[in-house]
């Protein structure tokens, strides 16, 4: 069996032998792995394949396996969030994008690693330890949703699901070379994703191509009545995998091509962009004067909301509980040993921005800034249909190299934050390499506009083939 | 800038015990990023109206159905820390 | 006559009630139907804060709400929306509390009031919706307790908020405010107010412009007055003292009838309201014409049409309407046909008494039998009908029973398990009120056979016609008129 298989590819696999093997292959990779993308991998993957070989692999996903972030809720399997607090927790229920790939299907293989509670951009603050790059494995993968991504770019899962609130999603495509989308604000459902920032963040899908983000877009998007913030919307995803940008207006933003980004990665994106113009899409350079404050504003209200998210965590109910001679010891003892140094720094700067004196000047001014953010958006994109820019502004860092400095790392969110503030679509696509590196080009679109966004990105991959490279330390 | 004494305001707060030790580790970290936030004050806001949800959705509901409750059992799993069917925790203090 | 106020006193109140007649929780579909079940049976992944769950916001909440702020004459906010209030405690399971902050759903409204001088308007400052916590169980007692139990069953119970202004200058005027607060409830079908913990109140007072003292989680009406009177009286005490009233929380120890300080924390706990942003804004004023259409006849006005349509006094009115349900059975009854007037005296007075002297607590109506449930012990249930009523006020009208005769069949048909009828009761127990030649002849037969009572009556001892009377009343099985009978006594004996 080959080691990358694309979804198709893996159907066809399965009609050809079964669900079983395929499944049995992939947990034999998984077993073998360097990268430590996995925190839980399920002893109910081969039960469930053998189960849709015995009902006739009805479902659009039949037996196809795929990984799921560890902070999304998968029945019956631990969900840690990547944190000690959440020791031996494992949920009742199904999150409802759960629900949608077990009825389709789809064969669960295992929770991914991530950093803490969602909350970095390198999956290095993980109580599981880190997750290796698969192109280097002295390098991060990105975060927060390391593990997913790295897992399919090292072929140990086909697809995966991740979670996105200041660019978790695309952040991790782009330094591990694979394709990742974070969805249009209320596309797809949060209900059973552990929350870190409610208003900004979404599910997206990760995989090595276009078609399979679209393929797991029709199973997993879609209006669900247990989260008031879903949106009722009917779109078809794969239908717009079309090969054609002709007439396609492209905008590319200067503000996301500021001084930190690195030469290699200018060049990669402006040659994307080329590549777009020469298949008949036109561009324009275009301003979004208030980009440079979004990375604040976001930073704030992320953290005011992860400090509310974060208090149901203190010992009682589940989760890890340390001993106190009262309950107010007993919580304040429980969240200082549970939670990492970067989550406990969040909390408290989301409780000072929401305090009593600082409400104002901090959480109401970032929410105004947001609004000022949104309306750069809605205007660039009244005149142009899609924006291009880079993903990240440095290709994968070394692991160790960045986490002494939250600040530093908070900067490499740059140009994926400000799409999380304004709730528009964005996708990561894989559009070069620097030193072997992998480097991300990020198509953003207007609200629930995926169709052209994965018709942009998908016309980038007929015509080029960045996405049939592999990581060679894996292979 | 925060201070010490903010700084073990905000832990009680937040009901994280923080050292001697960290506090003044958290101070110099959390004023490294407030002193970032601050260039928000370069903005004028005063007529920008807050965005609370990016989606303008008004009334959404559910009817006054009844659905399912988890069993008792279920509920007390991922705990060792209970009695009589109840959640038990130490006097509140 | 204004009302003097003479220790300045001022009372606002906050009340929480429980929508305890809705089927669900605020945010999800957990039965509300918790009263008698296991601990930890009635909750979901939502009401519990499991990591990852979301609430949706119950619609018959929305309505009760307006209902609510309808009847208070409040105004309904254009837009509303959910704040998040943050605290820890161990019967709140997300570490915040999903209530409303800014924008309640209702503000401005009234009540009015019987007050110490005439009618008092007390004003509603406010009127929100928030969801209950849990409930604490300590082991052992409060003060030495060796842990707590939590039992989530209450948590996310949909409750209303209503805050008033420190309009209420007594005690008394505290508990009428609630009465008829929790009269306007009852009437409007939201709440049933029997059940335990559907209404909880904190207070505040002050005394002479002073500071304010809270006094937190009362749960019963007479707690409240009674809370409020020691409270006043401690803090008259500590200024006669020479001494300042210090603003705090206090606890209400219903036991010993006294206000205790609650031990103070630490630091000053910040709420950092924020907006809630798992739930988007609501805005529903067009649903005020339609809500409208189906709000009841609210008890001021029913009271103002019985004193017109059945003519009756104000007091035996106000009884009436105190409860909706009995206002309702009142009139089952004369819609048969009874002399309003009389069926008055007879539920307000004598039925309603004999109520509640039995602790015996109004709790449905179905338009043939009004039903009681035992205020302590919810088990014991009994009903009267509205034909056995009529039955009895009839047969009293007409002469054939004496009043005294009316109330023990009342109090029997309280009292005994058996189904009978008044007629039945009245005929076993001979109760049929004697006729007139059978007193006199008792009267005759009393006096033959008491010689020396007679004589000490003709001689001035009054007590001795009490006696006679009572003879009589012996004579003829209690079926006489007393009054009939002392008559002919005096008329025998003094022409």
């Amino acid at each position: 069996m080959a080691k990358w298989m694309s979804v198709a590819q893996v159907k066809e696999k399965i009609k050809e032998s079964s669900a079983e093997e395929v499944t049995a292959h992939y947990l034999e990779t998984i077993r073998k792995s360097k990268i430590n993308g996995y925190i839980t991998v399920s002893d109910k993957a081969l039960e469930q394949a053998k189960r849709t070989d015995s009902e006739g692999h009805n479902g659009p996903l039949a037996g196809v396996p795929i990984a799921i972030k560890d902070n999304i809720s998968v029945a019956g399997l631990p969900n840690s969030c990547g944190s000690k607090i959440l020791e031996g927790y494992v949920p009742p229920f199904n999150a409802h994008v759960v629900e949608k790939l077990l009825k389709a299907g789809a064969v669960i293989l295992g929770k991914t690693n991530m950093d803490e509670f969602a909350m970095g951009s390198s999956t290095e603050t993980s109580y599981y330890g880190p997750t290796a790059n698969p192109w280097d494995l002295e390098r991060v993968p990105g975060g927060s949703s390391g593990g997913s991504a790295a897992v399919v770019a090292a072929g140990e899962a086909p697809f995966s699901l991740g979670s996105d609130t200041g660019g978790s999603v695309r952040c991790p495509a782009a330094f591990c070379g694979v394709v990742g989308l974070k969805p249009t604000y209320g596309v797809i459902s949060r209900y059973g994703l552990v929350a870190y920032a409610n208003s900004l963040e979404q599910i997206g899908p990760i995989a090595n191509n276009v078609t399979d983000i679209a393929v797991l877009m029709d199973v997993i998007a879609g209006y669900d009545h247990r989260d008031s913030t879903s949106i009722d919307r009917n779109t078809e995803y794969q239908k717009a995998l079309v090969d054609n940008v002709k007439g396609l207006k492209i905008g590319v933003p200067k503000e996301f091509f500021g001084e930190g980004i690195h030469p290699d990665i200018e060049k990669a994106v402006w040659n994307a962009i080329h590549k777009f113009e020469s298949l008949g899409a036109t561009w324009e350079e275009v301003s979004m004067p208030n980009i440079k404050y979004a990375l604040a504003s976001y930073y704030i209200i992320a953290m005011s909301e992860a400090s509310s998210n974060l208090a149901r965590f203190d010992g009682t109910r589940y989760g890890f509980r340390e001993s106190g001679e009262n309950w107010h010891a007993m919580v304040s003892k429980t969240r200082a040993e549970g939670f990492g140094s970067e989550v406990k720094r969040r909390i408290l700067l989301g409780t000072y921005a929401l305090s009593a004196g600082y409400h104002d000047k901090y959480y109401l001014k970032a929410l105004k800034v947001r609004t000022l953010v949104k309306q750069d958006f809605d205007s660039v994109l009244s005149k142009f249909d899609v924006l291009m820019a880079p993903t990240m502004p440095t290709p994968a860092f070394k692991i160790g190299e960045k986490i002494e400095d939250p600040l530093t790392l908070y900067l490499s969110d740059v140009n994926t934050c400000p799409i999380n503030l304004a709730g528009v679509p964005s996708i990561s696509v894989p559009c070069g390499f620097t030193d072997g590196l992998p480097i991300g080009l990020q198509i953003i679109g207007r609200p629930f506009d995926e169709p052209t966004v994965l018709r942009a990105a998908y016309t980038f991959e007929q015509n080029t083939d960045y996405h049939t490279k592999r990581p060679p330390e894996v292979a | 800038m925060i201070t010490k004494e903010d700084v073990k305001h905000i832990g009680w707060l937040a009901r994280i015990d923080i050292s001697e030790q960290e506090t003044v580790e958290y101070m110099e970290k959390l004023n490294s990023v407030l002193g970032y936030f601050g260039q928000l004050d370069e903005l004028k806001t005063e007529d920008v109206a807050p965005t609370y949800h990016v989606a303008e959705i008004y009334n959404v509901f559910r009817e006054d159905v009844v659905g399912k409750s988890i069993p008792q059992e279920v509920v007390l799993s991922n705990t060792e820390n209970k009695q009589d069917g109840a959640f038990r925790v130490p006097k509140i203090g | 006559m204004v009302y003097e106020n003479p220790d300045g006193v001022k009372i606002g109140l906050e009340i929480h009630i429980q929508l305890n007649k809705l089927k669900t929780k605020m945010f999800c579909g957990c039965s509300t139907d918790y009263h008698n079940a296991a601990p930890n049976t009635h909750t979901c992944p939502v009401c519990l804060g499991l990591p990852g769950a979301l609430p949706v916001l119950n619609k018959k909440a929305v309505e009760a709400a307006i209902k609510v702020g309808l009847a208070l004459e409040g105004e309904i906010a254009e837009e509303t929306q959910f704040h998040r209030k943050n605290y820890f405690y161990p019967d709140l399971p997300k570490g915040f509390q999903i209530t409303q902050y800014d924008f309640p759903i209702v503000s401005r409204g009234k009540i009015v009031i019987e007050g110490e001088d005439g009618e008092h308007t007390v004003g509603i400052t406010r009127a929100h919706m928030e969801e209950d916590p849990g409930k604490l169980v300590h082991i052992g007692s409060i003060e030495r307790s060796k842990g707590v139990l939590i039992d989530y069953n209450r948590s996310g119970i949909p409750l209303i908020e209503a805050v008033t202004e420190p309009d209420m200058r007594s005690p008394k005027e505290a508990r009428r405010f609630l009465d008829k607060f929790r009269n306007i409830l009852e009437y409007l079908d939201v709440f049933d107010g029997n059940l335990e913990g559907a209404m909880r109140v904190d207070a505040n007072v002050s005394i002479h412009g002073g500071t304010r003292v809270e006094i937190k989680n009362i749960s019963s009406h007479k707690g409240v007055e009674r809370a409020l009177l020691y409270e006043i009286m401690r803090q008259k005490n500590v200024i006669r003292r020479g001494g300042k009233v210090v603003q705090e929380t206090r606890h209400y120890d219903e036991g010993r009838g006294v206000t205790l300080s609650m031990r103070t924390k630490e630091e000053a706990e910040d709420y950092r309201y924020f907006r809630e942003p798992d739930l988007m804004p609501i805005r529903v004023t067009d649903w005020i014409p339609a809500i409208k259409e189906t709000l009841p006849e609210l008890p001021d006005v029913k009271r103002s049409r019985f004193m017109e349509q059945y003519g009756i006094t104000d007091m035996h009115a106000r009884s009436l309407t105190s409860k909706i349900m009995l206002a309702d059975f009142y009139e089952g009854v004369c819609a048969k046909g009874v002399d309003p007037k009389l069926a008055a005296t007879w539920t307000a007075d004598v039925f309603l008494g004999e109520l509640n002297y039995r602790d015996l607590a109004i709790s449905s109506y179905d338009g043939e039998k009004i039903g009681f449930i035992h205020a302590k012990d919810p088990r014991i249930k009994k009903s009267f009908k509205v034909s056995d009523m009529v039955e009895l006020v009839n047969l009293f009208a007409e002469g054939k029973i004496s009043d005294r005769a009316a109330v023990e069949v009342i109090r029997n048909m309280l009292d005994t398990k058996e189904e009978k009828t008044p007629s039945q009761i009245i005929e076993e127990k001979g109760l049929f009120k004697a006729e007139d030649d059978l007193v006199t002849k008792a009267v005759a037969e009393v006096i033959a056979e008491n010689e020396a009572a007679v004589q000490d009556y003709l001689g001035g001892t009054e007590k001795s016609l009490n006696f006679l009377v009572g003879q009589v009343m012996k004579k003829t099985k209690g079926t006489a008129d007393a009054k009939i009978a002392r008559e002919l006594i005096i008329k025998e004996l003094k022409g």
